[in-house]
């Protein structure tokens, strides 16, 4: 019987005289006027600009906060108006050379890139234009070793990295980044490559193209959106890498990472100072990011549109 | 020998032979065009011999030479695919000196070249172009024009004109038998348009399965077709095979002989009652020069005949039809062609 109920709902419901919607359609929410149509567009866009709000809030405070002192860095309720002071600036220059984390940063981040993209193209497109019964799955396996946590394989590589004298090196962030990153740059150069039609290579073969020719004539210049997205793309990544950064390093080869983050240890935490610290890692890579979004944008949605 | 000559050359996929034992000769300056349904290996065959599949038995010898393990580049061929395969980023002008340009050839040459093979293609003022920027028909151009500036010792087509429309696809054909009459460069051609194969070919090669049923010049194939497939794939509308019982006293009679072929222009019309055939009309098509009429017998066979007379014939009439004896096919229950068939009278 209970089941009953709704439906004696709906039907007493029904009985009641409701407003025809004809009768609402002068209301504002009606999407067939313009104004309708105007209020609309002004709530989505107002939602946008809220969801981008919340997204942007953290950067922003952080931003904010850097220009602090302490003490209004930690008030609660947060100051919003004051005199802002460059002091944390200076302080992260003066207590770590801000300089020699950027530069370690750049070095890492562009050589593991360009070493990557070096050996993922050739690979990437023997397995686009020669694939053979198993390239499917050795392109899966490869996607696999990003699926487990880098902690998983952090023993070992510590290891290697101090047996072979490479702790705090540049050389082994270089190498430890370019690895992470080989299996997902073959992935999107791979899916590159697939859209250069195969007959365009074929051609140049029937022209008497060797395979090197092939690759420097043809392969690499249709393909150079995708190195150049894929290049941008693992640039960033490795830039903000941080796990490895602070494990296989400390004074001489640490990254900007390993800057931030060495302002929340020993001597607590100095909120303004750890902001500047932040300001000053990711502004580089922002700026960057901020010229290249058409490329990354392509590499991020690698494979989506075809 | 001849100037190609292909011994027994087989192309196996996993297990699948798609190309079974093919031989086949190829002379210098002839055009040779491969013709069969999709899915018959003609393409496969027209890559192996550029080089672009691997042979796994067998062997092809050009001019002399045996190609069958070298590689695509060192072969000496020119090919044009179906899709133009131009190099997007080249200009029409770099697309056809491409092949020069890794050969590392004089630049004054290339130009030369170059220059020769845009006029004799009209392409002189678009050498400056992409290939994005060009209409089919001119894309097309230029993947003749970069075969043609490579002289090379033959020129593969595969299914060039498949993707230009009707009328276009018309004046490509007239215009590539001209460059054959004036370059007179040994020439095999792929296409699945039997009109294509007859128009253009000195020699037609057709595939079925994988197999060649029968080589010959395209009036050779038309007039003596060595089998039921060769017969009803050649020609337009298709030859006519009925079961001997359907043909008339009149036709003769060959031992053995299980069906009979007839081409639609070999079919007389009559009045009806009249002719050595009675047969219902199904359907009239009037093309304006020629009239197609699709006719039933009363045992339930479709024949269809041509005549360049218009006709007032409906659906449901009822003709007679008389049949020019001595152009009968008789083919045996495994679709062979019987040969010393003439006609009784």
């Amino acid at each position: 019987m209970t089941a009953q109920t709704p439906l004696t709902r709906e039907a007493a419901g029904a009985g009641t005289p409701v407003p025809a919607p004809a009768a609402t359609s002068t209301s504002m929410f009606d999407m067939s006027t313009p104004a309708g149509q105007r209020l609309a567009l002004g709530l989505r866009t107002a939602a946008a600009w809220l969801v981008a709000l919340l997204v942007f809030f953290p950067i922003l405070f952080m931003v904010v906060t850097s220009f602090k002192t302490e003490l209004q860095a930690i008030a609660v309720p947060s100051v919003w108006i004051f005199q802002p002071t460059l002091d944390n600036f200076t302080h992260v220059q003066e207590r770590s050379d801000y300089l020699l984390y950027a530069k370690n940063s750049l070095i890492t981040s562009v050589v593991s890139t360009l070493v990557g993209l070096a050996i993922a193209a050739p690979a990437a497109y023997s397995m686009a234009f020669f694939p053979t019964r198993r390239t499917k799955s050795l392109l899966m396996w490869m996607l696999s070793t990003k699926m487990m946590p880098a902690v998983g394989a952090l023993l070992p590589i510590y290891v290697l990295a101090q047996t072979s004298g490479l702790l705090d090196t540049k050389l082994a962030l270089t190498i430890v980044f370019m690895l992470s990153n080989l299996p997902l740059m073959v992935w999107m150069l791979y899916s590159h490559f697939k859209d250069i039609p195969s007959e365009i290579l074929e051609a140049s073969r029937m022209d008497g193209a060797t395979l090197w020719d092939e690759f420097r004539h043809v392969v690499l210049p249709l393909g150079m959106g995708g190195l150049a997205s894929t290049g941008l793309l693992c640039l960033v990544l490795a830039w903000n890498e941080a796990f490895w950064s602070l494990n296989l390093t400390a004074a001489n080869a640490g990254t900007l990472a390993a800057l931030i983050a060495s302002y929340s240890s020993p001597e607590g935490l100095f909120w303004s100072k750890l902001s500047a610290a932040s300001v000053l890692a990711i502004a580089p890579i922002v700026v960057f990011g901020w010229f290249s979004q058409k490329q990354l944008v392509q590499g991020l949605t690698f494979g989506a549109v075809k | 020998m001849s100037f190609l000559q292909l011994e027994r050359v087989e192309k196996h996929f996993g297990e699948v032979r798609t190309i079974k034992g093919v031989d086949l000769s190829i002379e210098r300056g002839q055009f040779t065009v491969f013709v069969g349904p999709s899915g018959c290996g003609k393409s496969t065959l027209l890559r192996l011999i550029a080089g672009l599949e691997n042979v796994d038995v067998g062997r092809i010898v050009l001019d002399g030479r045996d190609i069958t393990r070298l590689p695509s580049a060192q072969r000496d061929l020119a090919m044009v695919f179906q899709s133009y395969a131009l190099y997007p980023h080249m200009t029409v002008a770099e697309n056809m000196s491409f092949a020069l340009r890794l050969a590392k050839a004089d630049v004054a040459v290339i130009e030369k070249k170059v220059g020769r093979a845009a006029e004799i293609l009209n392409l002189g003022p678009y050498l400056k172009r992409l290939p994005r920027e060009l209409s089919g028909g001119q894309r097309q151009r230029v993947a003749i024009g970069r075969a043609i500036v490579r002289e090379p010792k033959v020129f593969l087509f595969d299914e060039p004109l498949s993707n230009l429309d009707a009328a276009l696809r018309g004046q490509t054909r007239v215009e590539i038998a001209r460059l054959h009459r004036e370059l007179g460069a040994t020439t095999i051609y792929v296409t699945h348009d039997q009109v294509e194969a007859m128009t253009l070919a000195d020699q037609v090669v057709v595939l079925r399965d994988g197999a060649i049923e029968q080589v010959g010049s395209p009036l050779a194939l038309y007039d003596h077709p060595a089998n039921r497939f060769v017969a009803q794939f050649i020609g337009t509308p298709q030859m006519n095979v009925v079961e001997r019982v359907e043909m008339p006293a009149a036709a003769g009679e060959v031992a053995g002989a299980a069906f009979v072929g007839v081409r639609p222009e070999d079919l007389r019309l009559a009045p009806a009652g009249l002719g050595q055939l009675a047969a219902k009309v199904e359907l009239v098509e009037a093309l304006g020069a020629e009239t197609l009429i699709y006719l039933n017998t009363p045992r339930g066979a479709q024949m269809v005949l041509r005549q360049d007379e218009r006709t007032d014939l409906a659906p449901g009439d009822d003709v007679g039809v008389n049949v020019e004896t001595g152009h009968l096919h008789w083919f045996d229950a495994q679709g062979r062609v019987l040969e010393g068939a003439r006609p009784a009278q």
